[in-house]
């Protein structure tokens, strides 16, 4: 993971993890200056990089976290994802983690798809403050069901999903702008493996092939995306500023537009979060043939 | 796969001590759990062989070996290095039967078990069962030729080919062997006297049948020819068995279902009530951190041992869906992990939906007319150039799909299918030649959607517009054209969906009959129909196509009528 300023966010992202079995955490902090960085090097679990580099150069931090990959992760099943990004999958309220990569090894799978999730509360952003160690889906507990765009990227061959609130609001008369939603998280690393553009696709490309194109369903989750909370606002503020996004941060700019008429997401479609077999019965995830 | 078991009486010969259980173990990982099951077989009163595979590391061997030092009934057969798929597997447990059958004189009956394997009821109980079948050799074999359920197209070829290496070891190889010898028409010759059989490895035979399997005249020829079988282990025990015992139950008693790929189905801690509901013996495989399974089976004898029969109908249910979820999918869900090529989607949407053509050209009020008959959402026109005609004309449809028209034609197939299988009703939906016709040869080849088009109807708008004709003669130019195209789609020899198509001049000439029938059709009350909708007028239509003519565009969906523009009657009946 890397992060810049999430402190707020780390106690709670820190126990989630914990408690699904994850054993250790490696992080690249991109010069935080709200104490996040002091705060990680205490944990026991936690190994911690610091830089000051453009995360813009290093690709959004794709080559910082690459290279982690490269160096440590070689032989294990490596998570990586964003501070506000949870992961859940098929029975992860009875099974740990463990469970599912012992599974995937048992099944000879390599990579394992979770999309992302936005989830988003009813109201404003500002009405409802996030406290830190708070689940953020307490607020944010709101989601789209059913409105995502898949198509297939013919070089990669990944899925590239679009949709979810950030489309229908945002960028409903330029929805190829609109930010991918396919994520593939979870990988066994070997040597040789890299991500190509965030965790949204990797190379060599048979790793992205994490759907059945038989009409068979494989095993899938999902990453709850803990973004549009109270906290956002001032942060598309900061990342503005910074210019350090993709495409020249036009989706914080976006945003940004958006939030200041104070944009809400929730519509009478959206659905509240009630746990991974309502995911399942959507057909947002699978569970494959892990019964 | 299982036949449902026939009852049969205690043999009067039954020994007054009852059957001894002698349990071959095979390990390979996860020791420490195989020690612990060990010992629940040995405090039952089981006789252990224990077979721990040559690769498992000396320290975890000796560990295991020192924690059942105590246990006296424990024996250890010679190590070999097992891979899985070949015979040496078959040559350890044959290994494990015969020190077996010459350390245990009281054992009567030989079940194989792994170090995962699960015992959930009472060892008791399992004597129990066995007292009441004391002859019966539990063994699932099944003729090679009717199986049907091996995994990865190998079912009689498992005995008439070779197999000099194992898939897991070099996959490209294998299957490269098993091409050159299918094209080459390289067959063995399979030993005079055996029927090739398959089933699970797991079995529990009686005594004398495991010693004449072990004390065959033709072992060594029998065990030359399966040492290049494929997976032996499903099919020595199984087929030899039929040489030597009449009494063949079969099925297993160990709970073990596979998946596709020949591997186990694993039980966590979310199972235990499943499991404790199926009544089953042993269960297989068990993940070694499911610590709530491991402490809450095998269950306490309570009172006398039951010798009831195992139920596991239901697992098996559970794990079958899981089968079919994972080969079939849901019809028509498209997502991160189900993402079929055009034709493979097994259900290209999920439920029935309508798509009528020309309908609102007539009738400026047909969906809110046609709603007020039929139990189904009547949405405008969802594929319109413009916007996505929602249901309502909110800006929000269904699962939160967006009007926006730019983001429907990202993935147009998506839009549909999300649409459909959010919705709980049925779909029926306006469609023009003046939408978007991307979906045209999808919908055209679902079976589940019904297309009813009035061909031509897009004239009567056009009638009524005021443009300059100019203008007019262009549009009907091209809407005729695309509507054209559209009805040799949905003339095609591909077609799967239901339609029914009539011309602008046949639908004008008996509306209320027509509409009865689509009323029909689509669940609603046919008598309903007698309160037409307010129609456009259609008056001047002939004219108007004269002077298409005219113009040089011959109209060609219309129908007939008269250029002379007499007046046309409606029919109300």
């Amino acid at each position: 993971m890397s992060m810049r300023n999430e402190k707020v966010r780390l106690p709670y992202f820190l126990d989630y993890y914990r408690q699904k079995g994850v054993q250790h955490f490696l992080i690249v902090d991109n010069g935080s200056t709200d104490g996040g960085a002091e705060y990680l090097a205490q944990e026991p679990d936690v190994s911690l990089w610091t830089t000051n580099a453009s995360y813009k150069d290093s690709r959004f931090g794709m080559d910082w976290l690459n290279w982690l990959l490269f160096r440590y992760g070689r032989g294990h099943w490596c998570l990586t994802v964003d501070p506000d990004e949870f992961l859940v999958y098929p029975h992860h309220d009875t099974r740990p983690l463990r469970a599912l990569t012992d599974w995937l090894d048992a099944s000879a799978i390599k990579s394992f798809s979770a999309m992302l999730l936005d989830m988003y509360p009813k109201g404003g952003l500002d009405e409802q403050s996030y406290r830190e160690g708070q689940d953020p889906f307490q607020i944010a507990a709101w989601f789209d069901p059913a409105n995502y765009t898949i198509r297939k990227n013919a070089e990669y061959t990944n899925l590239w999903i679009q949709g979810g609130p950030r489309s229908r609001v945002f960028f409903r008369d330029e929805p190829e702008k609109s930010p991918a939603l396919n994520k593939i998280p979870l990988v066994r690393w070997e040597r040789g493996y890299a991500y190509a553009s965030s965790t949204h696709m990797l190379l060599p490309r048979s790793l992205n092939v994490v759907y059945d194109e038989d009409g068979g369903e494989k095993a899938s989750g999902c990453l709850l995306h803990a973004k549009f909370l109270s906290t956002f606002v001032g942060k598309s503020a900061e990342e503005l500023e910074r210019r350090q996004h993709y495409a020249d941060s036009q989706e914080y700019m976006a945003y940004h537009s958006g939030l200041n008429q104070a944009q809400d997401f929730w519509c009478p479609e959206s659905r509240r979060y009630e746990g991974w077999r309502q995911l399942e019965d959507l057909g947002l995830i699978s569970k494959g043939n892990w019964a | 796969m299982n036949q449902r078991p026939f009852e049969i009486a205690a043999s009067p010969q039954q020994q007054a001590g009852g059957p001894r259980l002698g349990i071959i173990m095979l390990c390979h990982t996860a020791l420490p759990l195989a020690t612990r099951m060990a010992e629940i077989w040995a405090r039952g009163g089981a006789a252990l062989v224990v077979h721990i595979d040559a690769k498992v590391h000396a320290d975890e061997v000796a560990t295991m070996r020192s924690d059942l030092a105590a246990h006296g009934d424990i024996v250890f057969s010679r190590r070999q290095a097992c891979e899985w798929g070949r015979f040496s597997l078959v040559r350890a447990t044959l290994d494990a039967a015969e020190l077996m059958l010459d350390r245990f004189e009281d054992v009567t009956h030989v079940m194989v078990v792994s170090g995962t394997c699960l015992p959930l009821r009472p060892v008791a109980d399992l004597l129990a069962f066995l007292a009441q079948h004391p002859n019966r050799d539990f063994i699932e074999s099944v003729t090679a030729e009717d199986v049907g359920w091996t995994m990865g197209g190998l079912n009689e070829e498992r005995f008439t080919l070779r197999f000099p290496i194992g898939f897991r070891r070099n996959k490209k190889l294998f299957d490269r062997l098993v091409d050159l010898q299918r094209r080459w028409n390289l067959s063995r010759r399979i030993p005079d006297g055996l029927v090739p059989h398959l089933g699970s490895q797991w079995w529990c035979l009686t005594r004398p049948t495991l010693n004449s399997i072990l004390t065959d005249h033709r072992r060594d020829e029998f065990d030359r020819y399966f040492n290049h079988v494929w997976i032996p282990d499903e099919s020595y025990f199984q087929t030899l068995v039929r040489r030597h015992s009449t009494r063949i139950e079969s099925r297993s008693l160990t709970l073990a279902k596979f998946d596709e790929q020949g591997k186990p189905y694993v039980f966590y801690n979310d199972h235990r009530q499943l499991l404790e509901e199926s009544r089953c013996f042993v269960a297989r495989k068990i993940w070694p951190e499911a610590s709530a399974l491991l402490s809450h089976f095998p269950r306490p004898l309570q009172g006398e041992p039951s010798p009831a029969e195992p139920q596991p109908e239901r697992v098996e249910r559970i794990f079958s869906q899981a089968v079919a979820r994972r080969r079939l999918g849901r019809p028509g869900l498209y997502m991160q992990s189900r993402f079929p090529l055009r034709d493979k989607e097994n259900g290209k949407t999920s439920g029935p939906y309508v798509v009528m053509q020309g309908f609102s050209d007539l009738f400026p009020d047909f969906e809110s007319w046609l709603s007020e008959r039929i139990d189904a959402d009547v949405h405008g026109h969802v594929m319109a150039a413009e916007r996505v005609e929602f249901l309502g004309r909110g800006e929000i449809g269904p699962g939160g799909l967006s009007d926006s028209a730019a983001l429907r034609d990202l993935d147009p197939r998506g839009f549909i299918s999300n649409l459909i299988r959010i919705s709980g009703r049925m779909q029926v939906m306006q469609f023009s030649p003046r939408d978007a016709q991307s979906l045209n040869w999808f919908m055209a080849t679902d079976p589940n959607a019904r297309i009813l088009v009035i061909t031509g109807a897009w004239a009567v708008p056009l009638l009524h517009s005021g443009m300059p004709f100019d203008d007019i003669r262009r549009a009907a130019a091209r809407l005729q054209r695309i509507e054209l195209a559209q009805i040799e789609v949905l003339n095609s020899v591909w077609l799967k969906a239901r339609t029914g198509i009539w011309d602008l001049g046949d639908f004008c000439a008996r509306p209320a009959g027509i509409l009865r029938n689509v009323l029909r059709e689509l669940g609603g009350d046919p008598e309903a129909a007698a309160n037409l909708p307010q129609m456009r007028e259609i008056a001047g239509m002939g004219r108007f196509l004269q002077r298409l003519r005219n113009a040089g565009l011959k109209p060609q969906l219309m129908g007939d009528f008269p250029a002379a523009d007499a007046a046309m009657t409606r029919d109300r009946i």
